[in-house]
């Protein structure tokens, strides 16, 4: 990482610095009222600026998960598959389901839930659509759409809900 | 009853008066502000219209008016105490005391030897050198946020400078206010000695039982906060006059002894109180001068701003130049601090018992008056002056 500096700013906040790996000196002025501004410093006169940038403490924070780029993308994926009252869970199926080794058909699980299967993930393998002669075994990994409420259901009879990417709850 | 219908028709004609000149004084912010500048000058010349000789003559609010401008007084030096924290006021001290007193003797020299050449007192004159040395703080914060310069290099040499400026203050005032009513050699050096003792003690307590102060006082509600604010900046100020260590500096003392959470909180709350009690005491301040005499304060003035502007840019350059900045920033720096404004007021306000008291005061507004207008156009312009081999403005490649 590149060296940093910090300039106090009496009055208004703090003043950081540094050099990209272009050559590049940027630098971020935090105000004490949560205001920041990014400002490029002009190559020619290296104690001007020729760009600043003001941010409200709001705007900060996208810029933030914006640059954190990584978990950004998971972000975006889950907003694409959240449409207005729908959601998306993925669900694991646990050894103790009543669930195992019967079919989706046997379960009634449309019925009984509201939710659909649109796909099972088993191992490496995925079977998109399956139909109700598909037969679930252990640690399958269902995906399902519905409702917040109908997904609840399904996941109890089905197991637990799986891992941080789960789609569920209605988009904010 | 025939008293208090007495006492109406005579608030109401107050009430009236005093509202009038808020309104104007809202018009004239308004256009300071649509021009980027401060509205202080602006306040002084409706001071002097309003005023003794003006086109206009408040009468019956004049002792309210004044009473509301003290108030003012005490409201802008208590936020310059809140600006700062115990910790920028260390590293201030640490950082800038070279520059400090290089801006101390560059500019408090010139107003003071003009004070002796008019042939003032010298306590007048001191006040005068007072009047040339402090720099605005609100103008200046005003224009570096406008023109986008916070970022730049040469910034946290102004405001360093700022810093010591406002801490000198605390030294200051209390000694030309005990110059001021000090009759023989012997009681002045008296009162300034207590004077300093109770800067000192009070600096100590603000240090040492501040943090408690100010987590008793962030406990409440805004209300609560705000009354409590506004109670003790009045009780301490009142106090340090009672000392003779002028109210201003208990004021001010109040400001930097508020911290922590609780600070950020009371200077938001204090802010438009401050506005408001302050632009009346511009007012007041210029209701004592005759218009006339202002004009005879003309030429001095000008002179005065044309040395004094030149001793700040080399006070700037000095400055920024020991933080490392290049000639840009360091004329940038100079011109930025050209700007005198309510503190010059404050200071020439102590002198108006002073035998050349009046003339003081017209010569303080006069000068007011050209470089709180001068400086901000100046610093916008500084980078269009020409100096040595650097070029002028240039295209900035888009990446």
């Amino acid at each position: 990482m590149a060296d940093v500096t910090e300039t106090q700013l009496p009055g208004v906040g703090v003043r950081h610095e540094f050099t990209t790996s272009t050559g590049e000196r940027v630098g971020v002025v935090s105000h004490r009222t949560g205001r920041r501004e990014i400002v490029v410093y002009d190559r020619r006169d290296p104690d001007a600026c020729s760009t600043v940038m003001n941010l409200a403490p709001d705007d900060t924070r996208t810029l933030a998960e914006l640059l954190g780029a990584s978990r950004v993308n998971e972000a975006l994926t889950v907003v694409q598959q959240q449409v207005e009252g729908l959601a998306i869970e993925w669900i694991r199926i646990s050894h103790d389901s009543e669930m195992v080794d019967q079919t989706i058909g046997d379960g009634a699980l449309r019925t009984r839930t509201g939710a659909y299967i649109v796909a099972v993930v088993r191992g490496d393998e995925t079977v998109p659509g399956p139909g109700p002669e598909f037969e679930l075994k252990e640690s399958d990994v269902v995906v399902a759409v519905g409702t917040v409420e109908t997904l609840a259901v399904l996941a109890r009879l089905l197991g637990i809900p799986h891992g941080a990417a789960s789609g569920s709850g209605s988009p904010a | 009853m025939t008293l208090l219908a007495a006492a109406s028709t005579s608030t109401a004609t107050a009430f009236i008066e005093v509202g009038v000149i808020v309104l104007v004084l809202s018009t004239l912010a308004h256009v300071a502000s649509r021009f980027g500048l401060t509205a202080v000058p602006l306040y002084l010349v409706a001071g002097l219209m309003f005023g003794e000789g003006g086109l206009a003559s408040a009468t019956v609010s004049g002792e309210f008016i004044e009473l509301t401008g003290e108030i003012g007084v005490l409201l802008l030096l208590l936020t310059l105490g809140l600006e700062y924290s115990a910790s920028e006021l260390r590293t201030g001290l640490r950082t800038g005391i070279v520059p400090g007193v290089v801006d101390a003797v560059l500019n408090a020299a010139p107003g003071f030897v003009a004070g002796l050449i008019l042939g003032w007192s010298v306590t007048a004159a001191l006040l005068l050198g007072g009047v040339t040395w402090i720099s605005s703080s609100g103008v200046i914060s005003k224009v570096l946020s406008d023109l986008g310069r916070l970022g730049y290099r040469e910034t946290s040499s102004i405001l360093s400078l700022l810093v010591i400026e406002d801490l000198a203050m605390a030294v200051y005032l209390p000694l030309v206010a005990a110059l001021v009513v000090g009759e023989d050699a012997g009681t002045t050096a008296v009162t300034v000695a207590v004077a300093l003792v109770a800067v000192m003690i009070v600096l100590w307590g603000a240090g040492r039982f501040g943090e408690q102060l100010s987590d008793r006082l962030g406990r409440g509600s805004n209300e609560s906060l705000l009354l409590a604010v506004f109670g003790l900046t009045l009780v301490v100020g009142g106090l340090a006059e009672r000392l003779q260590v002028s109210a201003a500096v208990g004021a001010f003392l109040v400001g930097l002894a508020v911290s922590g959470p609780s600070r950020d909180r009371a200077a938001a709350l204090m802010e438009p109180l401050r506005d408001l009690f302050a632009a009346v005491f511009f007012v007041s301040f210029a209701f004592q001068i005759d218009p006339s005499d202002l004009m005879n304060a003309a030429i001095p003035a000008v002179l005065l701003v044309i040395v004094t502007a030149a001793t700040k840019i080399a006070t700037g350059w000095f400055a920024a130049g020991r933080a490392g900045v290049g000639a840009r920033g360091r004329l940038r720096a100079g011109t930025t601090l050209i700007a005198r404004g309510e503190f010059s007021i404050v200071i020439a306000a102590i002198g108006v018992t002073l035998a050349d008291g009046d003339e003081l005061g017209s010569l303080a507004a006069a000068y007011v008056l050209v470089t709180a207008l001068v400086g901000p156009l100046a610093a916008k312009y500084a980078d269009r002056l020409p100096i040595g081999r650097a070029s002028g403005t240039r295209s900035v490649p888009v990446t």
